[in-house]
């Protein structure tokens, strides 16, 4: 540990964690960042860049690092892209350097580098044409293969990630000077605050700065600082807490590393867990980034932002280097050389963009024994995989090579705005600041510290401290800003350096150097977003936070334009990068979505069924017997089980609606197409559904339970948009109507029991006091009763089968009880369970609808239905369903189809064409919608819609399906195939 | 300037300082045959079009901000033609055609990879709609396969396959579908139109139409005055703002759309990838980042930026494809702003002004549009007659009922 400094610093040095580092054992202390543990043990090379794969160091000591990445853990829990400035050090931690071959000092892709001057901005532009097959072939995948940074893992991610919400009055982002003096101020007047920071330690720039605060150091003060917030009830400090985005009213996200610093999270602990935030009023407290300075070779490993060397001095104890030059556009780096003179680091000079110093500077360079460059500037850097020299132009124009392994460069700030203007508001450039400040910024929300300008401490600490106690007030709580001394400083301005023919790099990571921001705008790529897009500045994984700035004065400089009038590009979301685990919460794997089960789920995977996804319920679609070795042979056995003997199905995901009001009957005569005034007590009726653009929204059967009391049923689908459409038409078409609606699918298990032998079985479960004769509960007849021995039931003679059949609904807590005992009652008819698919094979030889014919495109007419349309009374969409494109005879209308080979198979999909006619869309005449092999007919059969279909009943046309290498010639019939007059169903 | 790799050679040696500008800044003139407003790929492609292909040159693209600010440079680049109702796949298909050969047309690598587009299906009753649009594309000459659960599993093994909500039954594949450059594609257009004399004018919002006797003169801009024989409204997401100035009210509704893209990866997802049990796709970039997107955020508005709700629940179909995704880092998102139409498919046709035209409606899936967008609309303009190939999609088709719904979604905006 040759670079650590022998004392100081926040570590623990009573600790030693040790680590890995492409494959080196290292060690650090508790308090490390894995950057400042390797700079510790001398590591400068941490990376390569992404298009030159130029060697790469540690540029920065925070989030906005844009060349230390890394692939951090191993296997599935491989996090490439990470900042090794933000990775808190943990026992085992094992990281790898990336984007390079065969390894970080030796890599073969550095090639580019030499090829530096044909990849200038935008050359994949202007090459790579020709021949023209070759992009797919040759060119693209190599680009693909050569680009991305680090490897993503592979495997499931095996940690968990957690949503919460928290309500307070202040939401104060950041808890550095500003952030801490804010929540201080909020909290002492006793308003529910949040305090969020990105570090492990509150105190943010506090911790770096050896300087006094309230005659304390300051890591000291932020120490008492925090101590006394976490002692007020009202106040949530969260640490390893990045606010990431900033939404409408007052509403923000931010994500809590929960685990990150621990080898792998605790058992049940998350590993991040995303906060929704809502807060009456804000504070922004994110303070600056500080800008790297411009000039050939300011890429090299050594060559670091002066704060960074601050940070990794003062905090971490760790020198990165062993003989500096420090170059600074203001007081920065005089700060620094104070640094380095207090802990005996070798200062060779300091550049200096003014020309004219005050006695006091020049008095400690002479302390520190550096060279003084007022005026000069750096021409350039020398160093292989590590700074070694560096070229300084003195005011009188003579170069210098100084031999130094660390370059700190202060450029001024750039203060963190982004949670500002995600609501659109636009950065502006203030000259006081020389820097862009949030505009207008959202609605209660302020700006404090670095972000709102402030450069020096004692500037931050009162501006938090004043805009905490604002923003308590505004919530109603007596505040006051108590005051803090520390020290000030004014704002260094923008120094661009004179160009020189090195690479000099305004965008680190993706490689955009000066040379291309001029290219672009020898190009006519000038406005700020085209120079964005053009160059690719901006735009890597440190969203260009040390990048933007330098890249828009170089443009405003090259059009003669000011910066204020060059602007900036857009701010979005997130602020920091964030995990798509962590925005997905718990939503993965098999609780993607809720699973719904029907409440005889438990009896169905008892008898075997294999089930199917509809919609969100989970249902049986065959129950396989011993010996039966595929689905069809299941299903033609329940179908022949239910036309032979009885059936009974499990329907309870039917969407159910229950109704009641005097205006009831109004009601569903304005919804419903077919009029349901005339509908009896005790009777059920079929009914369709449509929308206002008079298509057809969804089918199901209204009962009366009483003059003002209505069932309605829905599809299993569409049983959502039903119920939605009713409150929209309740809501807000028709308020006026006295009729209240819920939902009771939950409420209700509903057994469909079918075929002949129905009645038996429905006798057997019945309590007494219904009379199930065909004179007395015939078809479509419904009622009230009980049945198992007391318990409420509903009863309806509806069919979906064809066949004799009857639906028994009873409370969702008895419908496990009622299956059983349906079965139960049944096994001496040979009662046949059935699921969706032999439904689905009765439906289609009955010609009934279903998903694949009323599929949002299809009107009443074009189902065979329009006879059922009421008309003399108006409903939603009777006018549009009358528009003359929808009534073309043309237009395809439901047929069912049989191929007339009986042994061919058919497929849905398929699309009609004329015998002989070629295949193409000119001849295309309709669709096959649903098909199913009938056992009844021994053929395969199905449903379509062909234009002019109502008259081709009889006729032949080919159901193509090119897809599947399907090519049936078919025999168009009526949709109903069986049983037409439906002698079975009233039976 | 002609692009070649000799020239990137030889400039390479020349410290790259003899290239010029991509397309000029002019002056905007006082007159103009056709002015297009809207700066985007559309715009800008009808431009082109108009030059190129109907010899009308005296012609200017107003553009209120920077070229491809609107929906061109904030969408996923994804191009297909995997349509299912023949309003829409005979006009898509001829898209793909010309995207197939516009790198050299243009002489710009707007960087078309037919890398495939994948539509993941879950049940039969969506692999039956999957064929049935399969076919369709079949019979209108473009490529389709239905692949099932192995041949998926064979393309994309890291999706989620043994643990899934939603099980993955196949996918219909149309392997000419795949990504283009967004950005490049709108200076592409812009470079081959300013080449052939059209005049592209940046920071020119059209604050007014003047319509004389039911015949457009020109428009007001915030640089004055401009006369036009003709104008082509090419907006998009400001379609019903702009045309309102001459008085029309048409059939669309703003929305927001977000997008996101994550950090730079290796790579991990070569195809275009659709989730049908969520609305969610995916892409990667030849740059490395993940491109994936969902629903629009459901409301109306104009402002381009979205709501959380769709970001978790973009993630959360994100995690449930690809379940080795859950510590890639989403980088940036952005919000673009949508013209939906009433029944979720585009608008190219005369409107009841003279001289004025309309390029609208183009909900979520402009970008695929845009070369025969241009190439169409162009035809229009210059004929004052819509080509076929964009016969069905009329104006009045949503009074005659020859509506285009490709997804049965009825008249309501935020569900297409």
């Amino acid at each position: 540990m040759t670079s650590r400094l022998s004392q100081g610093g926040l570590i623990d040095r009573t600790v030693t964690i040790p680590f890995r580092f492409d494959g080196r054992t290292f060690s650090g202390h508790p308090g490390d960042t894995l950057a400042s543990a390797l700079l510790a043990n001398d590591v400068r090379l941490f990376g390569r860049s992404f298009k030159y794969h130029r060697p790469r160091g540690v540029l920065s000591a925070g989030s906005e690092e844009p060349n230390a990445l890394v692939e951090l853990r191993e296997g599935a829990r491989r996090e490439p892209n990470t900042p090794a400035t933000v990775v808190e050090l943990y026992p085992g931690l094992v990281a790898a350097s990336q984007n390079r071959y065969p390894s970080l000092r030796f890599d073969l892709l550095a090639a580019n580098n030499i090829l530096a001057p044909l990849f200038g901005a935008g050359f994949y532009y202007k090459t790579f044409m020709w021949p023209a097959s070759f992009w797919e072939k040759l060119y693209e995948p190599l680009i693909r293969r050569a680009a991305g940074l680090g490897r993503p893992a592979t495997g499931p991610d095996p940690d968990n990630y957690e949503r919460a919400t928290v309500f307070c009055d202040v939401l104060v982002i950041g808890g550095g000077a500003a952030g801490l003096t804010a929540a201080r101020e909020a909290g002492r007047a006793g308003a529910r605050v949040v305090l969020c920071d990105e570090g492990p330690r509150i105190g943010g720039w506090l911790l770096s700065e050896p300087g006094p605060v309230d005659d304390r150091p300051a890591p000291e003060w932020a120490e008492e600082a925090v101590a006394e917030i976490q002692t007020m009830d009202e106040v949530r400090v969260m640490p390893r807490t990045t606010v990431l985005a900033t939404f409408d009213h007052g509403s923000y996200v931010a994500v809590e590393r929960v685990a990150d610093h621990k080898p792998v999270p605790d058992s049940g602990e998350p590993r991040q867990r995303l906060w929704h935030i809502v807060a009456r009023r804000s504070v922004l407290a994110t303070g600056a980034t500080e800008r790297p300075l411009v000039f050939g070779g300011n890429d090299r490993p050594g060559v670091m932002l002066s704060s960074a060397v601050r940070t990794y001095l003062n905090r971490y104890a760790v020198a990165p280097g062993r003989r500096a030059v420090i170059v600074t556009a203001g007081e920065d780096g005089w700060d620094l050389l104070g640094d380095c003179l207090r802990l005996g680091v070798e200062v060779a000079a300091i550049v200096e963009r003014r020309a004219a110093l005050a006695q006091d500077r020049l008095d400690l360079a002479r302390r520190a024994g550096a060279l003084v460059f007022a005026g000069g500037h750096v021409g350039g850097t020398a160093g292989a995989m590590q700074l070694r020299a560096v070229d300084i132009v003195d005011v009188g124009g003579k170069r210098h090579r100084l031999a130094a392994d660390l370059l700190a460069m202060a450029g001024g700030w750039t203060p963190a705005i982004g949670l500002a203007c995600h609501l659109g508001a636009r950065a502006e450039w203030s000259e006081d600041a020389s820097a862009f400040l949030a505009g207008d910024a959202p609605p209660g929300m302020s700006v404090a510290g670095g972000a709102a300008g402030s450069t020096g401490l004692a500037h931050a600490l009162q501006s938090g401290a004043r805009r905490g106690a604002e923003a308590a007030s505004a919530c109603g709580f007596a505040a006051t800003a108590h005051p803090v001394t520390a020290a000030t400083q004014p704002a260094a301005p923008l120094w661009l350096m004179p160009a020189n023919r090195r690479k000099a790099f305004v965008d680190f990571q993706n490689d955009v150097a000066a040379s291309d921001v001029a290219l672009a705008h020898r190009e006519g790529y000038r406005s700020v977003e085209h120079l964005k897009r053009y160059t690719t500045l901006g735009m890597a994984t440190d969203q260009g936070r040390t990048a933007n700035i330098n890249g828009l004065a170089l443009m405003a400089s090259l059009t003669g334009r000011d910066i204020a009038a060059t602007g900036t590009t857009r701010l979005r979301p997130p602020h920091t990068p964030v995990a798509i685990g962590a925005l997905a919460g718990m939503h993965r794997g098999r609780d993607y979505r809720p699973t719904r089960l029907p409440p005889a789920h438990g009896w169905a995977r008892e008898q075997g069924a294999v089930f199917v996804e509809a919609g969100p319920w989970l249902r049986a679609q065959y129950f396989p017997r011993p010996g039966e070795t595929d689905w069809l042979q299941s299903v033609t056995r329940e179908v022949n089980g239910v036309r032979n003997g009885v059936g009974v199905c499990d329907v309870s995901t039917l969407g159910k609606i229950e109704l009641v009001g005097s205006d009831a009957v109004t009601f569903l005569d304005r919804i419903y197409a077919n009029t349901i005034a005339t509908l009896p007590i005790g009777r059920a009726r079929y009914a369709l559904m449509l929308r206002e653009d008079g298509f057809v929204l969804d089918d199901g059967t209204v009962a009366r339970l009483a003059a003002d009391r209505f069932v309605i049923t829905t599809t299993t689908g569409e049983a959502h948009a039903v119920l939605s459409h009713l409150e929209y038409c309740h809501q807000v078409l028709w308020p006026e109507l006295d009729i209240h609606f819920v939902s009771v699918t939950d409420r209700w298990a509903q057994f469909a029991v079918a075929g002949p032998r129905s009645r038996a079985v429905l006798r057997a479960v019945l309590d007494p006091g219904i009379d199930l004769a065909d004179a007395a509960f015939s078809f479509m007849a419904a009622a009230e009763c009980r049945a198992f021995g007391g318990v409420r039931a509903r009863l309806f003679r509806i069919s979906f089968s064809g066949e004799l059949a009857y639906e028994l609904a009873v409370p969702a807590a008895d419908g496990d009880r009622a299956v059983r005992a349906l079965v139960q009652a049944g096994m001496g008819e040979g009662i046949t369970p059935y699921g969706t698919e032999a439904m689905s094979v009765m439906r289609v030889e009955k010609g009934y609808t279903a998903g694949g014919e009323i599929n949002g495109q299809t009107t009443a007419r074009d189902l065979g239905l329009e006879k059922m349309l009421a008309k003399h009374k108006d409903y939603i969409g009777r006018v549009l369903q009358r528009r003359p494109a929808l009534r073309e005879a043309s237009r395809p209308i439901l047929v069912g189809l049989r191929p007339t080979d009986r042994s061919a198979r058919l497929h849905g999909g398929a699309h009609f064409l004329p015998l002989n006619a070629p295949a193409t869309r000119a001849y295309d005449e309709g669709w096959v919608s649903s098909v199913a092999y009938s056992p009844t007919l021994g053929r395969w059969i199905g449903l379509g819609f062909l234009a002019n279909g109502a008259e081709r009943h009889g006729t032949r046309v080919r159901a193509y399906d090119p897809l599947r290498g399907g090519d049936t010639e078919v025999e168009i019939t009526p949709p109903c195939q069986f049983d037409p007059e439906g002698v079975r169903l009233r039976g | 300037m002609t692009y070649s790799f000799w020239r990137v050679a030889r400039e390479a040696l020349r410290g790259n300082t003899g290239w010029k500008p991509a397309w000029r800044d002019p002056v905007p003139k006082e007159h103009y045959d056709v002015i297009v407003v809207g700066g985007g790929g559309h715009g800008l492609a009808t431009a082109y079009y108009l030059a190129k292909l109907h010899g009308i040159t005296n012609v200017a693209v107003l553009e209120k901000g920077w070229i491809g600010s609107g929906n061109a440079g904030r969408n996923t680049t994804i191009i297909r033609s995997n349509y299912l109702l023949p309003g829409n796949e005979v006009f898509y298909e001829h898209s793909m055609k010309l995207w197939e050969g516009l790198e050299q047309d243009l002489n710009f690598n707007t960087m078309v990879s037919q890398r495939g587009v994948l539509n993941i299906f879950h049940s039969d009753g969506e692999r039956d709609a999957a064929a049935r649009r399969g076919n369709s594309m079949r019979l209108h000459g473009a490529d389709g396969e239905l692949l099932d659960a192995a041949q998926v599993r064979a393309m994309v093994p890291l999706f989620d396959f043994d643990n899934a909500r939603f099980p993955i039954k196949g996918g219909l594949l149309q392997r000419r579908g795949g990504t283009a450059r967004h950005d490049a594609v709108v200076w592409g257009y812009a470079r081959g139109a300013d080449r052939r004399g059209v005049d592209i004018i940046q920071n020119c919002e059209v604050t007014g139409i003047r319509v004389e006797a039911g015949r457009v003169r020109g428009v007001e801009t915030t640089r004055g005055y401009i006369a036009a024989g003709k104008v082509g409204l090419a907006c998009a997401g400001n379609t019903s703002r702009v045309a309102a100035l001459a008085g029309l009210r048409l059939p669309i509704e703003s929305h927001v759309l977000q997008a996101f893209v994550s950090e730079a990866i290796k790579p991990l997802v070569h195809t275009v990838v659709t989730f049908g049990a969520g609305h969610f796709y995916i892409s990667q970039s030849d740059k490395g980042g993940l491109v994936f997107g969902g629903d629009i955020d459901g409301y109306n508005s104009y402002a381009q930026r979205g709501s959380l709700p769709i970001v978790e629940d973009v993630a959360e179909a994100c995690m449930a494809l690809l379940p080795c995704t859950g510590r890639l880092r989403v980088l940036r998102s952005w919000g673009g702003i949508m013209d939906m139409s009433m029944d979720g498919s585009p608008i190219i046709d005369r409107t009841p002004v003279d001289g004025l035209y309309l390029n609208a409606g183009w909900c979520y899936g402009g970008f695929k549009a845009t070369p025969a967008s241009g190439w169409c609309f162009a035809h229009t303009i210059a004929h004052n007659e819509a080509h076929a190939i964009i016969a069905a999609m009329r104006l009045d088709r949503f009074a005659t009922g020859a509506i285009i719904d490709e997804k049965g979604a009825g008249a309501q905006p935020n569900l297409h």
